[in-house]
C-alpha cells in the first residue's frame, strides 16, 4: 500500500461526492431549502447561509478554469515521487466560480499525473472533468479544453 | 477590553541549542528550556502554577510539571492548529495571570522535526485539513498547500520569485549575525536561491523553513510582579487569535477570498485593543514557515494594502535599518523552525536590547503565529 496513490478517506458528508463520481458524475452539495439553494464545498452537515440540514447533490457541467497550480517535487510519498514532477491544480467551476476543486491536469482520463508538460499549464485555462479509476476508486481528473 | 493591556509581562526566556539532530528527547529538551527561562526570570520552579503549550507537542504539562518540580498547577491550556498556536500560549497565560487564575505561567515548545519523522508522511493520522479533497491528488505537504496560494498571489498581484527571495535573504542575513542560528555564518546569494532545487513550484528549497530539533520557553507574570524580576520586563500589550468565517485551514481555497487568511482576523482584534498602530511597530517577528507567508502577513497586519505585500519587501525594507526589520534572529527560515516559538523569544530580546541584530531603541514588536491556519499574534512593548 505504501507505494500506491492515496485514495479518499471519506466521511458521511463527503461520501455522496465519491458515489456520484463512480457513476461519472460531478455533483456538488447544495442547500435544499427552496429559499436558499446555496452550493457548498467541502460537503458539511448544514448550510452556513440558512442553517438548513436539508441538502441535495446538484449535477455540474464539469467545465471549469484553472485557479492555481503547483508542481510538487520529491521528497514525496513513493507513488507520487514516481510520477514527480507532476501537477496539482485548483479548478473553479464554470457553473459556480466560488466552488473550487483540487485535482490533476492530465492528457486523458487514465494518463499519469505528469502527462501534461508543466509549461502548458496556465491560470485561467479552460478545463473539463473526466473520471479515472485509481486503486479501485473513481476520482475526477481534468483535461485542457484546448490542449 | 482594557483588562489585558500591559497587565502582564514576559520576564524570562530560555532555549536549548538548535540543530538538525540533538541526542536528547523532546521531554528533556522541554525541561531544559523551561528551567533556563525560570532561571532567566529569577523565579523558582516551585512557583510555577500555569502552563500553556500547543498541539503537536509531545510533552504534556503533567510530565513537565513533575519533572521541573512545579507547585500545584491551577491553569493549563493547549492551543490547536500547530504553528498557529505559538502566540496564543502567551495570550492564554496572560489572560490567566491577569484574572488571577495563575501567578507564574510557563509556555513552551519542544520539537524534534530535524531528526524525527515528517508529519505528512503518516497518511493515516487525521490532519487538520479536509484531506479527502486534497491528498489523493498529490497535494501532500504544507509546502504544496501554501505553494498553491503563492502561485495565485503571484498571478493576481505581480509578485515574483525575487520578492520571495527578499524575504528569504532578510531572514538569512539576520541568522548570519546570530551564533545560535542554524544558518550562522552561512550566507546566501540570489544565485544560490534561484538555482536551488524545487520543492513545490513556485516554491524552492529556500522558501521552506528548516527542519530543526530544539526547545524554547518563556515565563509570564503580572506587570506588578515583573518589577521584582531579574530582567527588564517585556509587556504583553495586546494579543489576539484568529479563525476567520468559512476558513478551511492551510487549504483555504474554498473561502470566498482565499488570499485573506487568518492574519486579517487576528490583526483586527490585535489593533483594536492596542494603543499602537502598524506605523508604531519598530520590529516584527512574522511566522515564516514559507516565504509567501510574509507578504500575506504584511497585508493582513496592516503594514501595507491588499496586494502590496510583495512590493513592500523591495529596497531592503525587511533588513535592519529598513522600514520594518523582520525575524531578527533568522526566523523559521534560517534560525530554527520550532513552530514559531523562537519568534516570541526574539521579540523579547529586541525589547530588552539584547538581540544579535538589535534594532536601535526598539520599543514595540509584533510577533505572529502560523498564517494559513487558525492563528494568533502578540504586540509586545518595552517599559
Ligand atoms: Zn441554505
Amino acid at each position: 500500500m505504501a507505494d500506491a496513490l492515496l485514495t479518499p478517506v471519506t466521511d458521511d458528508d463527503g461520501a455522496p461526492f465519491w458515489e456520484y463520481a463512480a457513476q461519472g458524475e460531478l455533483r456538488i452539495q447544495a442547500c435544499a431549502n427552496p429559499d436558499c439553494g446555496e452550493l457548498r464545498f467541502p460537503p458539511r452537515p448544514c448550510c452556513p447561509h440558512c442553517q438548513s440540514f436539508d441538502s441535495e447533490w446538484r449535477r455540474m457541467s464539469g467545465r471549469g478554469r484553472i485557479w492555481s497550480y503547483v508542481v510538487p517535487h520529491p521528497p514525496l510519498l513513493p507513488a507520487y515521487a514516481a510520477q514527480a514532477p507532476y501537477n496539482a491544480i485548483v479548478v473553479e467551476l464554470a457553473d459556480a466560480p466560488r466552488i473550487r476543486l483540487v485535482g490533476n491536469l492530465v492528457t486523458r482520463a487514465d494518463a499519469p499525473l505528469d502527462s501534461v508538460d508543466p509549461a502548458k499549464i496556465r491560470i485561467g485555462a479552460k478545463v473539463q472533468a473526466v473520471f479515472a479509476e485509481v486503486e479501485g476508486v473513481v476520482v475526477p481528473r481534468w483535461t485542457l479544453e484546448r490542449p | 477590553m482594557a483588562g489585558l493591556k500591559d497587565a502582564t509581562a514576559i520576564v524570562g526566556i530560555g532555549q536549548t541549542a538548535f540543530a538538525k539532530q540533538l541526542p536528547e528527547s523532546e521531554r528533556t529538551l522541554a525541561c531544559r528550556a523551561i528551567l533556563a527561562a525560570l532561571d532567566d526570570a529569577g523565579i523558582a520552579p516551585s512557583e510555577v502554577d500555569g502552563f500553556a503549550s500547543y498541539t503537536m507537542e509531545e510533552t504534556d504539562e503533567v510530565e513537565v510539571a513533575k519533572a521541573i518540580g512545579a507547585g500545584d498547577v491551577t491553569f493549563f491550556s493547549k492551543v490547536g492548529y500547530g504553528g498557529g498556536g505559538s502566540c496564543a500560549t502567551v495570550a492564554h497565560l496572560a489572560a490567566a495571570v491577569a484574572t488571577g487564575q495563575a501567578s507564574v505561567g510557563v509556555a513552551w515548545r519542544s520539537r524534534k522535526r530535524g531528526s524525527g519523522p515528517r508529519p505528512w508522511k503518516n497518511t493515516t493520522v487525521q490532519l487538520p485539513t479536509p484531506a479527502q479533497w486534497t491528498r489523493p491528488f498529490g497535494l501532500l505537504r504544507p509546502a504544496d498547500e501554501i505553494g498553491m496560494l503563492a502561485r495565485r498571489y503571484m498571478h493576481e498581484y505581480g509578485a515574483t520569485r525575487d520578492h520571495l527571495f527578499n524575504v528569504a535573504l532578510a531572514c538569512r542575513n539576520r541568522a548570519n549575525q546570530n551564533p545560535d542560528a542554524i544558518m550562522y555564518e552561512r550566507p546566501m546569494t540570489r544565485e544560490m536561491y534561484m538555482n536551488s532545487r524545487w520543492i513545490s513550484e513556485p516554491l524552492c528549497l529556500f522558501d521552506n523553513c528548516l527542519e530543526t530539533d530544539g526547545a524554547l520557553a518563556c515565563v509570564i507574570v503580572s506587570a506588578e510582579r515583573a518589577r521584582d524580576c531579574r530582567q527588564k520586563p517585556v509587556y504583553v500589550h495586546s494579543a489576539a487569535q484568529g479563525l476567520p468565517a468559512q476558513h478551511h485551514g492551510m487549504v483555504n481555497y474554498w473561502n470566498d477570498d482565499p488570499l485573506t487568511g487568518p492574519a486579517w482576523t487576528a490583526a483586527r482584534h490585535l489593533w483594536k485593543n492596542a494603543d499602537l498602530t502598524p506605523e508604531d511597530v519598530d520590529v516584527a517577528q512574522i511566522y515564516d514557515a514559507f516565504t509567501p507567508l510574509i507578504p500575506l502577513s504584511l497585508e493582513g497586519y496592516g503594514f501595507c494594502g491588499r496586494g502590496e505585500g510583495a512590493a513592500f519587501t523591495e529596497g531592503g525594507a525587511l533588513e535592519i535599518g529598513g522600514r520594518l526589520p523582520i525575524n531578527t534572529g533568522g526566523g523559521g527560515l534560517s534560525e530554527a523552525y520550532v513552530h514559531g516559538f523562537n519568534l516570541i523569544n526574539e521579540g523579547v530580546k529586541q525589547l530588552r536590547g539584547t538581540s544579535t541584530a538589535q534594532v536601535p531603541n526598539a520599543a514595540s514588536c509584533l510577533v505572529t503565529a502560523g498564517e494559513g491556519v487558525p492563528t494568533s499574534a502578540l504586540l509586545l512593548r518595552a517599559p
